[in-house]
């Protein structure tokens, strides 16, 4: 009798667990629309979204996301320009080139990538990078757009290159040998045959790493030389949604519209990291079939 | 040579320089860190507390917070994550209330960190009075490092065949009578392995730590859970970014002590993956 009391009991953690997942998403989503509420009661979400300038502390305020939007939009482009070819490149040598010694020592060295903290690559940022891209580009200063690019892009790499790769080594092995079978070289065959068949996992990889970038925060807030301006082009300092509410959380006063504002902020990027991933998972379910 | 060799040629001498374009730099850092870093690494360092502005003394009140925000996101992120892993492949049918909570692992594990961080400042610190406190950061870094535990549990829970289930149910065990003998032991290999690794990449985490828990100095170690802490990757953007005429040295020395921290989980998980593939019995 005792054991079954102990097996509802544990049964009853387990199904609670399932619920607890959800409960979180939704409460997430509720406490960040709760706060994002309390600012446009005041200040209206068209001016929010339509606003060109992000003044949070003059008098009176202007809260225009545009910029923080277009500094987002800017590094996050510039990094999956670079990052996705040399990703899927990567992946493509790891799954069908490299020799199974060598594949096993490149996959631990993207590990070890993926588990370097992003204050870390931040602070070499700072040190090395900046002053390097300053030099090369004769620019006034190198905490700008271009430094964070690159180091995102290589932020990013780990999950464009694990997902390519898991979507490349999913390929039936039948495609590949009726390639071979009508004579097409190991390259052909890659590149006509296995390719287009991994697309959909591919396609997972690169909503993935724009979510990946685009919720990165450190490595932002440390070198993008924080300007909250219209940022004009790559080469100049910006700002990000993510540094912005990293940035300015601390200075707020609880209860002001500056802090809904960030909640606000807080809000956007949570509704595209839930378009990119939901994007994605249809993707992968796409390419499972 | 043939047109389509010759191709075939170029085009894997391309893949493989781009591959090393990717881990050039991966050295270069490591390398870069672990030079620039071991200098700072004496005695002091590691088991001081920071004097003078944090220009002099050691970090180890960040290393301390950051074992103990560790120990706190597992003491949360196991259970929760291992049961809701069990309910999915063991208990649930394919209902729209199971889909909901795939979907909500996938969503989970996309929300960025600073959101992470925001919503842990509404939730526990503020809407339910912990302040800036251990146990604050811990549920933050706990609810999301949940996602990877989850996906890690499931797929070690997928690996056990439907054999070892079928022949516990036949013989007239019950269901969690069966998942706890004759699936769980086969699978805790593979949900050690994602409990470490998301409990390093929380280690590393700064944005979901810096209104929920982290101090800026701190030079004492906390008494208790409702306590604030020093953590190493907070500590190393403080001393990077915010306090002017920090020597060099100390950031190189604290990033190598958190790369180290990091990369010592990881091995402990490849080690551990590494002990029971071998025991594994089918």
């Amino acid at each position: 009798m005792r054991n079954k009391f102990g097996e509802r009991v544990i049964e009853t953690a387990i199904r609670f667990s399932g619920f607890a997942i959800i409960a979180f998403v939704i409460l997430i989503f509720l406490f960040l629309l709760k706060d994002s509420l309390s600012l446009f009661r005041v200040y209206s979400f068209k001016r929010f979204i339509l606003e060109q300038k992000w003044l949070p502390i003059s008098e009176p305020p202007t809260f225009g996301i545009v910029p923080l939007i277009t500094g987002s939009l800017l590094v996050t482009v510039g990094a999956i320009v670079i990052c996705v070819p040399v990703g899927v490149a990567t992946a493509l040598y790891i799954a069908e080139i490299a020799p199974g010694y060598l594949k096993t020592i490149l996959k631990s060295l993207i590990e070890v990538l993926a588990s370097i903290p992003s204050v870390v690559l931040g602070f070499i940022g700072i040190i090395w990078l900046g002053p390097f891209v300053k030099n090369t580009f004769h620019l006034s200063t190198g905490m700008c757009g271009l430094t964070s690019v690159f180091l995102l892009a290589f932020m990013a790499l780990p999950t464009i290159i694990s997902i390519s790769e898991d979507a490349l080594v999913g390929v039936p092995r039948m495609y590949k040998e009726a390639a071979y079978g009508l004579g097409a070289t190991h390259w052909q065959t890659l590149w006509r045959i296995v390719l287009p068949a991994a697309s959909s996992g591919i396609m997972a990889a690169v909503m993935l790493g724009i979510g990946r970038v685009i919720g990165e925060t450190m490595v932002v807030m440390m070198v993008t030389g924080n300007a909250p301006i219209m940022p004009k082009s790559i080469l100049q300092p910006l700002r990000t949604l993510t540094a912005t509410i990293a940035g300015e959380m601390g200075e707020t006063v609880s209860g002001s519209d500056h802090y809904y504002a960030l909640f606000a902020v807080g809000l956007i990027l949570f509704i595209i990291t839930f378009v990119l991933n939901f994007t994605a998972e249809v993707f992968l379910r796409k390419g499972r079939r | 040579m043939n047109r389509a060799k010759l191709r075939q040629n170029i085009a894997f001498t391309v893949l493989g320089l781009i591959t090393l374009l990717v881990v050039v730099p991966i050295l270069l850092v490591l390398y870069y860190v672990i030079r620039h870093g071991w200098n700072a690494i004496t005695w002091e360092f590691l088991t001081a507390a920071p004097r003078n502005g944090m220009k002099e003394g050691g970090i180890y009140p960040a290393i301390v917070g950051t074992v103990l925000l560790i120990t706190g996101t597992m003491a949360f992120s196991l259970p929760l994550g291992i049961l809701s892993a069990i309910y999915l492949v063991e208990y649930a049918r394919d209902t729209l209330f199971t889909r909901l909570i795939k979907l909500s692992v996938v969503n989970l594990s996309g929300i960025p960190s600073i959101v992470y961080g925001l919503f842990g400042f509404t939730l526990f610190v503020v809407f339910m009075r912990m302040g800036a406190s251990i146990l604050a950061g811990s549920l933050t870094l706990a609810i999301m490092s949940l996602p990877v535990i989850i996906t890690a549990t499931k797929e070690a829970l997928e690996a056990v065949p439907m054999v070892y289930r079928e022949i516990s149910l036949s013989l007239g065990a019950t269901r969690w009578q069966t998942v706890r003998s004759c699936v769980l032991p086969y699978a805790i290999p593979g949900i050690l392995t994602g409990t470490v690794l998301s409990l390093s990449r929380a280690a590393g985490e700064t944005a979901p730590i810096l209104f929920t828990v982290a101090a800026f100095y701190l030079p004492r170690l906390p008494r208790s859970m409702f306590d604030q802490v020093m953590a190493l990757p907070y500590h190393l953007y403080v001393i990077s970014t915010q306090v002017p005429n920090v020597p060099e040295k100390f950031s190189f020395g604290t990033g190598l002590v958190l790369i180290a921290l990091v990369c010592l989980m990881n091995l402990v998980s490849i080690i551990l993956r590494a002990h029971f593939r071998k025991k594994k019995q089918w």
